[in-house]
C-alpha cells in the first residue's frame, strides 16, 4: 500500500501495538500530526505542556507498564526539551521511543529555523539513535527501534526524521509487533562456580535493582530467598517489585536506606546482586564498602560486572533465567545465625524509627499508605520528600513506584504521573516538594484538559529541603539559595488550572483531604505544610561508610 | 600498564565513527591510536584502537564498545596473534652536514625517500609502533621539520578472520 512518509510513521507505532503517545505538535512535525488525526481512532495523543513533560508521561507509563513508551516533538527546541527526559529514562534503562521532526533533508546543516542536531545531542543518552534520511527506511527503522528499547537493558531510542521523509510515498506493509532479542542465561560454568560460593557462605545478602522488574524476576528473587534463608534488600529502582510487607523484605539500602538493610549488606559475607550497578549513592566510599563480602553479580549487561566495585562472580545474562539455573544448584540451608542477627538490627532500627506524633513527613507518607489501592502508582520528584517516599510507601503490586533514580530529575514526578494514569488506567498519586513542583507545574494544565485524577501532595517546607539538609551538615548552615519561600498559593495556583486543591496543616486535616482528592475524578493539588528543618535519616554522609552513618538528628 | 590492541568491526554507516568516539570521551577512556576504513564488504568498517591500560580498563571499554548497537565483532590482539603495522611520514631539514647520517638511518630502517628537495627529505616508513617510535627517537638529533604518523592497524596470524565471529 502507497502511504506517505508521515502515515507509515504512525501505521507502524500502531503496529508496534503502542496505543498512546505522548507529545506536542509544531512545524517539522505537522505532517505526523495529520496523520495522528487521521488514525485517532487507533491511537491516542496526549497532548502535555512542554515536552519534557510529555517526555516524562512517556517514560511513566513505559514504568507502570513495562511496555516502551512514545513521545513525540517537533524539531529544534521540541526536539531539545526532550533531552531531560530522555536522560532520565537512559540512566533508569525505562524503554523509550522518541520522534523527533527535523528540516527537509536539504536543509540539514545549513543551521535552518527550528534546526538542531537531536541525533548529535541525543548520543551518550540514547541506547541509539537514527537520522532517517529515506522513507524506504523509515517502518524498519521505527521496529529496530522498538526493538532495541526494549531488549536486553530497555533504554531510551531517538528517531529524527525530516519533513521531506514525512511527505514522501512509498510502499508500506504492515508487520507484527517486534520480539525482542533472545534471552540468555549466563554461562553454566559461571553459574556453577556462583552456586559454589552461596553454598559456602554463612550472611547472604541478596541485593535487587531495576534489572529485576526489567527481567520480571520477582518471583525467583523470593523462590531464591526461601531456598538460602536469606534477606532481600533493594536499591530505590527495584522498590515495589518485592511487597513490602515480605518478612525477608529489608526495604531499601543506601545513603538513605532503612538501617537494617544497609546494615545487613555491610555485614554480609556474600551479596548476591540482581540488576543493580552499585551506583555512589549505594556503596559510599567504595574502598569501605562491603569489605567481607564476596559479591556475586548478575546482569543482562556485562560492562556493569566490576565496574565500580569487583564482583568474584560475574554473570552476564538475564537475571530470570539465570536465577532459574542457579536455584536448583543451591543447597536448601536454615541460617539461623544470620537470621537471628538480622532480627537484633531490625529491632534497632525500629529503636531509631521516628515516632513523633503530629505532621512529620513519615506520618504524611504513612497517611498516604492508608490511601492506596493495589494498583496505584506512587510518583516522586526529587529530594528529601522523594527519600522519605521511597523509605515509607507500602507497595503491594510490582511497577507501582515511578520516581527518577539515575538522573535524579526535578520536575519528573507531575509529568511521570499523568504517565502512569495513562499506563495503568488509575488513579496515580505525586508526592512531590515545593521546589520540584515548581518546575513542571504546567503540566496541571494537562492532567486538567484529560481529566486525570491524579493526587498531587506537595510537601510544602519553604525550602530546597535536601539542599537545605546538606548545608546544614557539611556547610555549617550557609543557607545559600535554598530558601525559596515564593509566597506561591498552590490551592489557588491548582485553581486556576482548573484543578482543586486544599492546605493542610496537621494529620486529621491530611486524612479528610486524601479522603477528598481520592474520591475526586480531577486532579487534586495538597498543599501540606511540613517543617523545614526535617531530616531524611538515616544518612550515609557522600563518601562515608556504614560506620559513619548518622541515624538521628544532632548525632 | 599494558598496551592493548582492538580491532572492532562496525556497520559501515554514516556517523558510526562518531559515535564510538562519543562513548570514548564520555567514558573518559584514554586513546593512544584510533585508524578506520572500509573493509573488504562496503557493509563492514574496521576500527584499530590501541590503548594502555589495566586488564579491568580494557574489559571496560570491550564491554561497552558491545553495547554500541553498530558495532558487529571485537578482537583483541596481542604481538603473538597478529600482525601491526602503522605509517610515517617525516620530513626533515636536508642539511650538507649530516645528510649522509640521516640517509644511513633511514636506509637502515627500511625507509624510503619519497620526496627530495634543496632543503628537506621526506622518508616514509610502514612498520609496528616501536620501530617507529625508535627511528623518530633517532631523527630528534637532527632537524624534523615536520611528522605525520597514522594509528595502528592490525590483522589476526592465521586464516581466521573477525567477520567469523560476527554477533549482528
Amino acid at each position: 500500500m502507497l502511504l506517505s512518509g508521515s502515515d507509515i510513521l504512525i501505521r507502524t507505532l500502531i503496529e508496534q501495538e503502542c496505543d498512546v503517545v505522548f507529545g506536542y505538535p509544531g512545524g517539522q512535525i505537522l505532517n505526523v500530526y495529520d496523520s495522528l488525526y487521521k488514525y485517532s481512532d487507533e491511537i491516542t495523543h496526549i497532548l502535555t505542556a512542554h515536552e519534557q513533560g510529555a517526555a516524562h508521561a512517556a517514560d511513566g507509563y513505559a514504568r507502570t507498564t513495562g511496555k516502551v513508551g512514545v513521545v513525540i516533538s517537533t524539531s529544534g527546541p521540541g526536539a531539545t526539551n526532550l533531552v531531560t527526559g530522555i536522560a532520565t529514562a537512559y540512566l533508569d534503562s525505562i524503554p523509550m521511543v522518541a520522534i523527533c521532526g527535523n528540516v527537509p533533508t536539504s536543509q540539514i546543516g545549513t543551521d535552518s529555523f527550528q534546526e538542531i542536531d537531536i541525533t548529535g545531542v541525543t548520543l551518550p543518552i540514547t541506547k541509539h539513535n537514527y537520522f532517517v534520511g529515506d522513507v524506504k527506511d523509515l517502518a524498519d527503522t521505527v521496529r529496530q527501534a522498538f526493538k532495541l528499547a526494549k531488549s536486553g537493558r530497555p533504554g531510551p531510542v531517538l528517531i529524527d526524521v525530516p519533513k521531506d521523509v514525512q511527505i514522501a510515498m512509498c510502499e508500506y506493509e504492515s508487520k507484527g509487533p517486534v520480539e525482542c532479542f533472545e534471552k540468555a542465561a549466563a554461562k553454566d560454568v559461571r553459574i556453577e562456580a556462583a552456586a559454589e560460593s552461596i553454598n559456602l557462605a554463612k550472611r547472604p545478602y541478596i541485593y535487587i535493582g531495576g534489572g529485576v522488574l526489567a527481567s520480571n524476576a520477582q518471583t525467583e528473587v523470593l523462590e531464591l530467598a526461601e531456598k538460602i534463608d536469606a534477606p532481600i534488600g533493594c536499591s530505590m529502582m527495584a522498590l515495589s517489585a518485592i511487597p513490602t510487607d515480605h518478612p525477608r523484605f529489608l526495604g531499601m539500602q543506601g545513603m538513605h536506606g532503612h538501617y537494617a538493610s544497609s546494615m545487613a549488606m555491610h555485614k554480609s559475607d556474600l551479596i548476591i546482586s540482581l540488576g543493580t550497578r552499585f551506583n555512589d549513592r549505594v556503596t559510599g566510599n567504595r574502598l569501605k564498602f562491603a569489605t567481607n563480602a564476596k559479591i556475586v553479580h548478575i546482569d543482562i549487561d556485562g560492562s556493569e560486572l566490576s565496574k565500580t566495585v569487583n564482583s568474584v562472580h560475574g554473570l552476564r545474562g538475564d537475571i530470570k533465567l539465570t536465577l532459574q539455573k542457579l536455584i536448583p544448584l543451591l543447597d536448601k540451608a536454615e541460617r539461623t545465625e544470620w537470621n537471628d542477627k538480622i532480627a537484633v538490627l531490625r529491632q534497632q532500627e525500629e529503636e531509631y524509627s521516628d515516632n513523633r506524633e503530629g505532621l512529620t513527613p513519615k506520618n504524611v507518607v504513612c497517611t498516604v499508605n492508608e490511601f492506596l489501592g493495589e494498583n496505584t502508582a506512587v510518583a516522586t520528584d526529587v529530594g528529601q520528600h522523594q527519600m522519605w517516599s521511597a523509605q515509607n510507601l507500602y507497595f503491594r503490586k510490582s511497577r507501582r513506584f515511578v520516581s527518577s533514580g539515575g538522573l535524579g530529575t526535578m520536575g519528573f514526578g507531575l509529568g511521570a504521573a499523568i504517565g502512569a494514569y495513562f499506563g495503568t488506567k488509575e488513579k496515580s498519586v505525586l508526592i512531590t516538594g515545593d521546589g520540584s513542583f515548581g518546575m513542571c507545574l504546567n503540566e496541571l494544565a494537562t492532567a486538567v484538559s484529560y481529566k486525570v485524577p491524579v493526587v498531587v501532595l506537595i510537601m510544602n517546607n519553604g525550602v530546597l529541603g535536601m539542599v537545605r539538609q546538606w548545608q546544614t551538615l557539611f556547610f555549617d548552615k550557609h543557607y545559600s539559595n535554598s530558601i525559596i519561600d515564593r509566597k506561591t498559593d498552590f490551592v489557588e495556583l491548582a485553581r486556576a488550572f482548573g484543578a482543586d486543591g486544599d492546605k493542610v496543616t496537621n494529620l486529621t486535616e491530611l486524612k479528610n483531604v486524601l479522603a477528598k482528592a481520592f474520591e475526586s475524578d480531577m486532579p487534586y493539588v495538597i498543599d501540606c505544610y511540613i517543617d523545614k528543618d526535617e531530616f531524611v535519616l538515616p544518612m550515609l554522609p557522600p563518601g562515608g561508610s556504614m560506620d559513619d552513618i548518622i541515624v538521628k538528628a544532632g548525632d | 600498564m599494558n598496551r592493548y590492541t582492538v580491532a572492532v568491526l562496525v556497520r559501515n554507516q554514516f556517523g558510526v565513527l562518531n559515535r564510538v568516539t562519543s562513548m570514548f570521551r564520555r567514558r573518559q577512556f584514554n586513546i593512544s591510536s584510533l585508524s578506520v576504513s572500509e573493509t573488504e564488504s562496503s557493509e563492514f568498517s574496521r576500527i584499530t584502537v590501541t590503548f594502555d591500560g589495566e586488564e579491568t580498563y580494557k574489559q571496560q571499554l570491550v564491554n561497552q564498545l558491545y553495547k554500541l548497537p553498530d558495532v558487529c565483532s571485537i578482537k583483541e590482539f596481542n604481538s603473538d596473534n597478529s600482525v601491526s603495522c602503522e605509517l610515517l611520514l617525516i620530513k626533515m631539514a636536508n642539511e650538507a652536514a649530516n645528510r649522509d647520517d640521516i640517509r644511513t638511518a633511514a636506509s637502515a630502517f627500511g625507509a624510503k625517500t619519497v620526496d627530495y628537495s634543496k632543503d628537506s627529505i621526506v622518508f616514509r616508513l610502514a612498520d609496528d609502533s616501536r620501530k617507529i617510535d625508535d627511528f623518530i627517537d633517532l631523527m630528534r638529533d637532527y632537524t624534523i621539520l615536520e611528522i605525520c604518523r597514522t594509528g595502528s592497524v592490525s590483522l589476526e596470524k592465521g586464516s581466521t578472520t573477525i567477520r567469523q565471529t560476527i554477533n549482528l
